[in-house]
């Protein structure tokens, strides 16, 4: 039995913005997955009352309209944390591509997930895997959602609307919006894969990894469970 | 008298009493969304400006946008415009044929260089140097450039011309090519539509002729008074749309009712058009008025866009008929399977590990 005494020391990781973003978000993602596919596939039709005193179809776009703006007002909040938060509030945004270290590091994190490291690696912010996967699946992917949710959203707002104006070039691109309806279809599922992998890995790394992963979004604080170096 | 009448001369000339002729200047500025203070502005123009000619070309096509612009609902509005472009060539409706015909087609471009308007129905395909599409014993788009070449500004009429329509749907054999591909020197206005609703034409055409000047364009050229929004966004059954209501199968109750058409792959949501207010042959019905679901014609690329009967459309660049829901549930599935027995393995080996610290 090892019956060393740990002194569980902790960095300050998340801030009080990144924190509140990211449950922000979440709400919002479960929001917009949820109408969005109900956008797309209505649920059965509901006979409450006459057309003009039922709403439900408009509910569910009003939910899903609300959610994609305060996703896109959550994500240029999150953006500006990126130049004033700390130094991990950076790495959402910026992958440092150009350092043999990072791509050794998503390197021992491949080899980790597939059981071939015996010993987790010791990090504070997020592991070279995991920042590529963020960036790719939450920096990219929602600006491609916030971008192409917008322009649909421009199609009923109408030419020289601001939703029009900021998005409706998109609809100049693509011509025909059935195939952007398509797109940003493939795009919600693209999320829900990554949310899949997102929870999973979190409670994993939680239990079998050096330091605290789901604890560390709620309070902001990474623990260390050993004294080792990395 | 001038040697090139004005429009009114030749209305007059064709027994169009002054009364109709005001009618058809009051119909026309509402139909194209100008205050009544455009009505005299109208009047004068037609009554001062002389004739502008219309070349009007065929390539491949179906006549359908021809077929309409003869049934505009207003039969006034028909025989003006009609005697406006006076057919100066259009080798459908005018009476000359063979070389007589080629030979007037010349002698308008001659004439009138530079002040034409050219009118293109259908579209030119480009593959075996054009030979899919002969007129006047060589190919279309041949005479489309030489016709081109001196004329103020074009019409792409309907979808063939301006997006390439089902000639052009994939694999597209005969390269079919929508006009703007073809001529990329001259201002093109496209009215799209299989075929553009007649009083859409109509329209475009007077306030060409009128003005002198092309109407305001939207992103992909097409007049914006006409086709800046969506067929959905004016669409009689919008309320059923909001309250959940749709029609589930073609024959149920909800069909009778006359629910939203959403759910049977309407693309009224998607699509920029005029039918949903202006309506078809004298604004007796549109297609979802009919209990049919818009399919999109006036869209680019319509046909290449999976079943007029489904919402969340087939993707066929994965290679199978797989739609976004079907990709994507099966690619979740897939990845919570993994998760599951990545989760397994994973206790497996801590359970290992710490058999072994032991």
């Amino acid at each position: 039995m090892t019956d060393k005494i740990v002194r569980r020391n902790s960095v300050y990781v998340y801030e009080a913005p990144v924190r509140l973003w990211h449950w922000v978000n979440a709400l919002s993602i479960t929001v917009l997955c949820v109408t969005g596919y109900f956008i797309a596939s209505p649920p059965p039709s509901m006979q409450i009352a006459e057309a003009y005193d039922q709403f439900v179809f408009g509910y569910i776009r009003f939910a899903h309209f609300a959610a994609g703006m305060i996703l896109t007002v959550g994500f240029f909040g999150r953006l500006y944390w990126a130049f004033v938060g700390n130094r991990y509030a950076r790495e959402l945004f910026v992958l440092p591509v150009h350092r043999a270290s990072f791509w050794r590091g998503v390197l021992h994190e491949l080899r980790w997930y597939l059981f071939l490291e015996r010993e987790p690696a010791k990090i504070v912010g997020h592991n070279p895997l995991a920042q590529l996967a963020m960036f790719v699946c939450i920096t990219l992917g929602l600006i491609f959602m916030i971008v192409t949710g917008w322009a649909l959203y421009a199609q009923g707002a109408g030419q020289g609307s601001y939703p029009d104006m900021a998005a409706g070039w998109v609809l100049g691109l693509i011509w025909n919006s059935q195939w952007l309806h398509t797109l940003h279809h493939l795009g919600m599922w693209m999320i829900v894969i990554f949310m899949i992998i997102h929870i999973y890995v979190a409670i994993r790394e939680d239990i079998m990894s050096r330091q605290t992963m789901v604890s560390t979004m709620i309070s902001g604080h990474r623990m260390f469970k050993d004294d080792e170096e990395a | 008298m001038s040697e090139i009448e004005t429009f009114y001369e030749v209305m007059r000339r064709q027994g169009i009493t002054r009364r109709s002729f005001m009618k058809f200047c009051s119909l026309t500025a509402a139909a194209l969304g100008l205050g009544p203070a455009y009505v005299p502005k109208i009047a004068e123009a037609m009554e001062t400006k002389p004739r502008t000619p219309v070349i009007w070309v065929h390539g491949l096509e179906c006549t359908c946008c021809s077929e309409s612009f003869i049934r505009a609902a207003h039969p006034l509005a028909k025989d003006v415009v009609l005697s406006m472009i006076s057919l100066d060539y259009d080798d459908t409706l005018m009476a000359a044929a063979g070389k007589a015909a080629e030979d007037a087609m010349r002698d308008t471009i001659e004439k009138y260089k530079g002040n034409y308007i050219l009118a293109v129905e259908g579209n030119p395909p480009l593959n075996e140097d054009g030979m899919y599409c002969i007129v006047g014993g060589r190919p279309f788009v041949e005479q489309l450039k030489e016709a081109a070449e001196h004329a103020k500004a074009i019409i792409s009429w309907g979808a063939c011309a301006s997006y390439g329509c089902v000639q052009a749907a994939a694999p597209n054999p005969t390269r079919a090519t929508p006009v703007h591909k073809v001529i990329l020197d001259k201002p093109i206005i496209k009215v799209p539509g299989c075929p553009p609703i007649a009083e859409v034409m109509t329209g475009v055409i007077t306030y060409m002729l009128t003005f002198d000047r092309m109407p305001e364009l939207d992103r992909q050229g097409r007049p914006a008074m006409f086709y800046s929004q969506r067929i959905h966004d004016k669409c009689y059954r919008r309320p059923h749309f909001d309250a959940g209501q749709f029609v589930e199968h073609w024959d149920d109750e909800n069909a009778r009712k006359g629910y939203c058409l959403y759910k049977m792959g309407c693309k009224g949501p998607t699509t920029y058009n005029a039918c949903s207010t202006v309506r078809w042959n004298d604004g007796v019905s549109f297609p979802i008025q009919s209990g049919h679901g818009c399919i999109g014609c006036s869209e680019d690329g319509f046909w290449d866009q999976g079943s007029f009967y489904d919402r969340v459309t087939d993707i066929k660049q994965f290679g199978i008929e797989a739609n976004a829901d079907k990709i994507g549930a099966t690619a979740a599935g897939v990845t919570a399977g993994a998760v599951a027995v990545h989760a397994a393995v994973s206790a497996l080996k801590r359970a290992q590990k710490k058999n072994e610290e032991k």
